[in-house]
């Protein structure tokens, strides 16, 4: 094959990777989209095998037996409430993928001419940090880790010396081009991923995996500058910019600037914050009282929230959505960004329990009908339905977008108790007159109501 | 290659991403994020190339980083199916 050849052909894969992620726009088409980029994986590799002068198949033929066969396990064992997890995980593996392909361009060519030099180094950093920083997010969501932020005094002097030093490592290596200086820098930028996520809160995995995301695109790309294949520039830059958006999105989802995620060590697991004092008195429900709130509305709005999935109870909220609907009544559901642990999560669980996605819906597309809702139902959701956000400036979740659940006629909230969310502040929604508290574990609720509702 | 047209191209390629991922509705962000992952394993290709190069060390590197990547692609790719199969329409 000419070299012509396989860049045209590079070019074609590129093209296929964002013809896929365009049919990602519409969930009707999204699957052809991933068969697609699958594909242009596939003609990648091919290229690759026959045009790049192989010498030895051996070694690649054992690494993708080895790899594929672990990821087509992981990919089919894993539970949709471990997704964060996981991808985590696969954002470490590509990151560190990227930061040994340029190790070995180093050591096997070095010294390099100063531009590569300068990319080897560049690529080392975010490759090994992506990779580090992705095993302490993987190890907080699995509960290896304490989710709560671990702050340590003179982190930001840590931070500036970590990183001074990468700086004047790389300047090392690339004027020197000594291997010492590689692995010196791959200590660093080991020892900064960690330092840099482990303040990070669980409630703000979200955003940091989102974030890893991008480095993993950016890990990828700048590896293309060092092999200059432009497929991987290409692709690594679509990734980048698509895990920006995301981190961006889940920032203003939580009122946040990624800067204040990253350094604030804010977003614990809720249990060390006290809660403010009680304001008042809560209407208890039975669940006959709920179910028949529930039966004789013509319309209600479920809104989720992580406590749902963690309890398994989205099936039984799907077969108190049927027996619902088989009365007439119209259900929708209310998705808040971040409702489950990484962007879009909760939408993945209720499709998971057979929830069309008709009718999951976003902050912007439902808030405007709560006022023409007979009843919102929340389960296991807290600060994202707290009027708080909306009404006083002094809290510190202001501003924050929330669902206008307050509006609906009636509310019904499920939760195991009165104890705060992760921002650990009191929620007056829940003292309301038009609200009725169900205390009940989710699951077991969601399946005595819809019991209650086919009796009613 | 020179370094001035490699970020003319990863530039360009940003804007894509942006213009492309920003019409991503938040129901798919999910799947978005571990196809998009998959696609950074794009570093496979520089591992095959690493790995086929013959010498201990290469030998070594390239065949880890030809594994890990895998894992990604392969695992990204197959999960996102798995996924994006769940969400169906309403079947009444």
């Amino acid at each position: 094959m000419s070299g012509a050849a396989a860049s045209f052909l590079y070019l074609i894969a590129a093209c296929l990777f964002i013809f896929g992620l365009k049919r990602l726009s519409s969930p009707v088409t999204a699957r052809s989209g991933n068969t697609l980029s699958a594909t242009g994986m596939l003609l990648a590799v091919i290229v690759t095998l026959l045009d790049a002068g192989i010498v030895d198949y051996t070694v690649i033929a054992a690494g993708l037996l080895a790899g594929g066969a672990v990821g087509a396990v992981l990919a089919r064992r894993v539970a949709m409430t471990g997704m964060p997890q996981l991808v985590a995980a696969f954002n470490g593996f590509g990151g560190i993928a990227s930061a040994m392909v340029v190790a070995s361009e180093f050591l096997v060519d070095a010294p390099l001419e100063r531009d590569a030099g300068i990319t080897v180094a560049v690529s080392t950093i975010v490759g090994v940090f992506t990779f580090t920083g992705s095993l302490v997010a993987f190890g907080k969501l699995q509960g290896l880790l304490p989710g709560r932020p671990m702050v340590f005094r003179g982190q930001f002097a840590l931070d500036g010396i970590l990183a001074a030093a990468a700086i004047g490592v790389a300047a090392w290596m690339v004027t020197a081009g000594d291997a010492a200086a590689l692995w010196v820098l791959v200590g660093l930028s080991a020892l900064f991923g960690v330092t840099r996520t482990l303040p990070v809160g669980g409630a703000d995995m979200p955003v940091i995996v989102a974030f890893l995301n991008s480095m993993s695109g950016i890990a990828a790309a700048s590896t293309g500058f060092v092999i200059e294949s432009v497929a991987l520039i290409i692709s690594g830059a679509l990734v980048g910019a698509s895990g920006l958006v995301l981190t961006n999105i889940m920032s203003k989802a939580m009122n946040r600037s990624l800067a204040n995620v990253l350094f604030s060590g804010f977003g614990g697991n809720g249990e060390a914050r006290a809660a403010a004092a009680t304001a008042g008195a809560v209407r208890r429900a039975t669940v006959d009282d709920a179910a028949l709130t529930l039966a004789y509305a013509r319309s209600v709005i479920v809104v989720p929230g992580y406590g749902l999935a963690v309890a398994q109870g989205q099936f039984g909220m799907r077969e108190l959505a049927d027996r619902l609907e088989t009365r007439g009544v119209k259900v929708r559901y209310a998705v808040h960004p971040v409702a489950g642990r990484m962007p879009g999560h909760m939408n993945v669980l209720l499709a998971e329990a057979d929830v069309p996605y008709e009718q999951l819906l976003d902050l912007d597309e439902i808030n405007d009908d709560f006022p023409l809702t007979d009843v919102a139902l929340v389960v296991g959701a807290n600060d994202v339905v707290n009027p708080v956000a909306r009404e006083d400036s002094s809290s510190p979740i202001y501003g924050m977008p929330i669902l206008d659940v307050d509006r609906a006629r009636s509310v019904i909230v499920v939760k195991r108790s009165l104890s705060p969310g992760f921002a650990g502040i009191d929620n007056p929604l829940f003292y309301m007159d038009s609200t009725m508290m169900l205390f009940a574990d989710a699951k077991a609720a969601l399946d005595d109501l819809a019991k209650a509702v086919r009796e009613a | 290659m020179t370094l001035v047209i490699g970020i003319t191209v990863f530039a360009l390629a940003a804007f894509v991403g942006f213009e492309v991922i920003t019409k991503v509705p938040p129901q798919l962000h999910t799947p978005l994020m571990s196809g998009s992952n998959a696609i950074s394993g794009i570093t496979l290709v520089g591992a095959l190339v690493t790995a086929g190069r013959g010498g201990t060390l290469a030998w070594v590197l390239g065949f880890l980083a030809v594994a890990f990547a895998a894992v990604n692609v392969v695992g990204g790719f197959m999960v996102t199916d798995r996924m994006l199969q769940m969400f169906r329409k309403d079947r009444r």
